[in-house]
C-alpha cells in the first residue's frame, strides 16, 4: 500500500509517500525513526495488522514548514529520511 | 397607565446547509434469525452513521448529524437504529468504530481507520470493480484505490482545509440562502458555464462569490463556479494517486450532481451508480470489518 501524508494548499502540494510492502520487514531497522530531526516517523500498526511506519498526525499539516530545515535551500542535497530508508519506501512529492 | 413593551424578537434563522437525516431498514430481512450481527458506527466530523450488517449483508442504518460530542453522536445515532428495528445493544456481536471520533466510540471493540472502512463499504456498494474511491466528507476529502476484495492500494487524505469538502459546500448554500440539497440541480441552470472560483480556500472562495454576485452574477452562476472549483480541487487530488475505471464516490458531496457531473466530465469517466446512500459507505465498511472479525472470533470459539 502506498500511504500518502500531507497536503495541498495555495502554496503547493506536500505530500510524504510511504510503500509499506517495503516498510513491513524493514530492512533498515527503523532507521526512518531516528534520521528525521524533527522525529515526525513512528511505528504503528495499521489497518490490515501490519507494523509500519507513517507520519505523526500534527506534522501532516506543516510538512513544508518541517521539512523545511532538511530540503536544499538549507544545505542537503539528500534527505535524511530517505537516506536511511535503504528499501526506498519513503518519497517526498516536492 | 401601564404602557406594554414588547421586546422585539430575533427573526427565526433559516438553516439553508441543513441536510436531510435518515433511517432505513431492509423490512425483508429479519436480524432475529441471523447468526452474526455487526454494526459499523462512522462518527465523522460533520455526519454520524450507524449501519448494522446481518450475517455479511446490509440491513439497516441511520444517518444523522453530528452533534458536539462524539460518544452521545455514537449512541445517538445506534440508538435510532435500534428503535427502529426493535434490537438492543447485547443483541449485536462486534461494534467497530471509525471516522474522526472513532477511538470515542465507547462500546466499540475495534477502531479502523475511514480509509480502509470506505474502501470495504465502495467494495461491497460498487461490486469488486471498483478501483478508485473519492470519499468527499464533512471536513476532509481522500482519494483511494482499492483491490478486486476492497482492500487499500494507495490513499491520499487532505484535511488541513476546507476546500473541496462538504462543510465548503455548506458555506455557499447558507451565502446564496438557497437548500443545500438544490444546489447541484440549480448549478446546470446556467447559460454559460463561469470560471471558477478558488479552489483552494473556501474562506477566499466565499469572498470571490460575493464578489461575482455585486459584479451581477445570478446565484446559479456563482453556485455552478463553486461547484467547479470544488471538482477541480478533487480531480487534482485524484490525479496524484491515478484514476482507474472502476470510479466510486462515497461521502455526502456525491448526492450533489452539480459536482459529480463535474467531475466526471474532468476525469472523462462515469462514476458508478449506487442504490445506497453514499454517505454510509464508512460505516458500512465498519460494520462488514466487523463481520469478518466476528466470524474469525466465532470460527476460534468453535475449534
Amino acid at each position: 500500500m502506498i500511504a500518502n501524508y500531507g497536503y495541498k494548499d495555495g502554496s503547493g502540494e506536500y505530500y510524504i509517500s510511504i510503500d509499506t510492502d517495503k516498510c513491513i520487514d524493514c530492512a533498515a531497522e527503523r532507521a526512518c525513526l531516528t534520521a528525521c530531526p524533527k522525529q515526525m516517523f513512528e511505528i504503528i500498526e495499521d489497518d490490515y495488522d501490519d507494523q509500519v511506519a507513517w507520519i505523526k498526525k500534527p506534522n501532516c499539516r506543516t510538512l513544508s514548514y518541517d521539512c523545511a530545515d532538511c530540503k536544499p535551500s538549507s544545505g542537503y542535497t539528500t534527505l535524511p529520511c530517505i537516506t536511511a530508508c535503504t528499501p526506498g519506501a519513503i518519497k517526498h512529492s516536492w | 397607565m401601564n404602557a406594554e413593551v414588547n421586546a422585539p424578537t430575533a427573526p427565526e434563522k433559516k438553516e439553508f446547509w441543513r441536510w436531510q437525516e435518515s433511517v432505513w431498514v431492509d423490512e425483508t430481512k429479519d436480524w432475529k434469525t441471523a447468526k452474526i450481527v455487526t454494526c459499523g458506527i462512522d462518527v465523522g466530523s460533520v455526519s454520524s452513521q450507524a449501519v448494522l450488517v446481518i450475517d455479511g449483508e446490509l440491513y439497516g442504518f441511520n444517518s444523522m448529524r453530528t452533534g458536539n460530542n462524539s460518544p452521545d453522536s455514537a449512541t445517538n445515532a445506534l440508538a435510532g437504529i435500534m428503535d427502529k428495528c426493535g434490537m438492543k445493544q447485547e443483541d449485536i456481536h462486534f461494534v467497530v468504530g471509525t471516522g474522526y471520533g472513532r477511538v470515542n466510540v465507547p462500546f466499540a471493540d475495534k477502531a479502523i481507520t475511514e480509509i480502509a472502512c470506505h474502501a470495504r463499504g465502495a467494495n461491497y456498494m460498487g461490486g469488486n470493480g471498483v478501483r478508485t474511491i473519492l470519499d468527499m466528507g464533512g471536513q476532509d476529502c481522500k482519494a483511494i484505490h482499492c483491490d478486486e476484495k476492497g482492500k487499500v492500494t494507495n490513499f491520499l487524505m487532505n484535511d488541513k482545509c476546507a476546500a473541496g469538502t462538504g462543510r465548503g459546500m455548506e458555506v455557499i448554500s447558507d451565502l446564496m440562502q438557497i437548500p443545500i440539497a438544490e444546489l447541484g440541480p440549480r448549478s446546470f441552470d446556467v447559460d454559460v458555464e463561469p470560471e471558477a472560483v478558488s479552489s483552494v480556500c473556501v474562506v477566499f472562495a466565499k469572498s470571490e462569490a460575493l464578489g461575482l454576485l455585486k459584479a451581477g452574477y445570478t446565484k446559479n452562476k456563482v453556485i455552478a463556479a463553486y461547484c467547479q472549483a470544488m471538482a477541480e480541487r478533487v480531480v487534482s487530488l485524484l490525479e496524484r494517486i491515478g484514476v482507474e475505471e472502476g470510479f466510486f464516490i462515497t461521502g455526502g458531496i456525491a448526492k450533489n450532481p452539480g459536482v459529480v457531473k463535474r467531475i466526471e466530465k474532468l476525469l472523462g469517466i462515469k462514476a458508478m451508480e449506487t442504490k445506497v446512500d453514499s454517505q454510509i459507505a464508512g460505516a458500512l465498511g465498519a460494520a462488514l470489518f466487523g463481520y469478518t472479525l466476528a466470524s474469525k472470533k466465532a470460527a476460534a470459539a468453535a475449534a
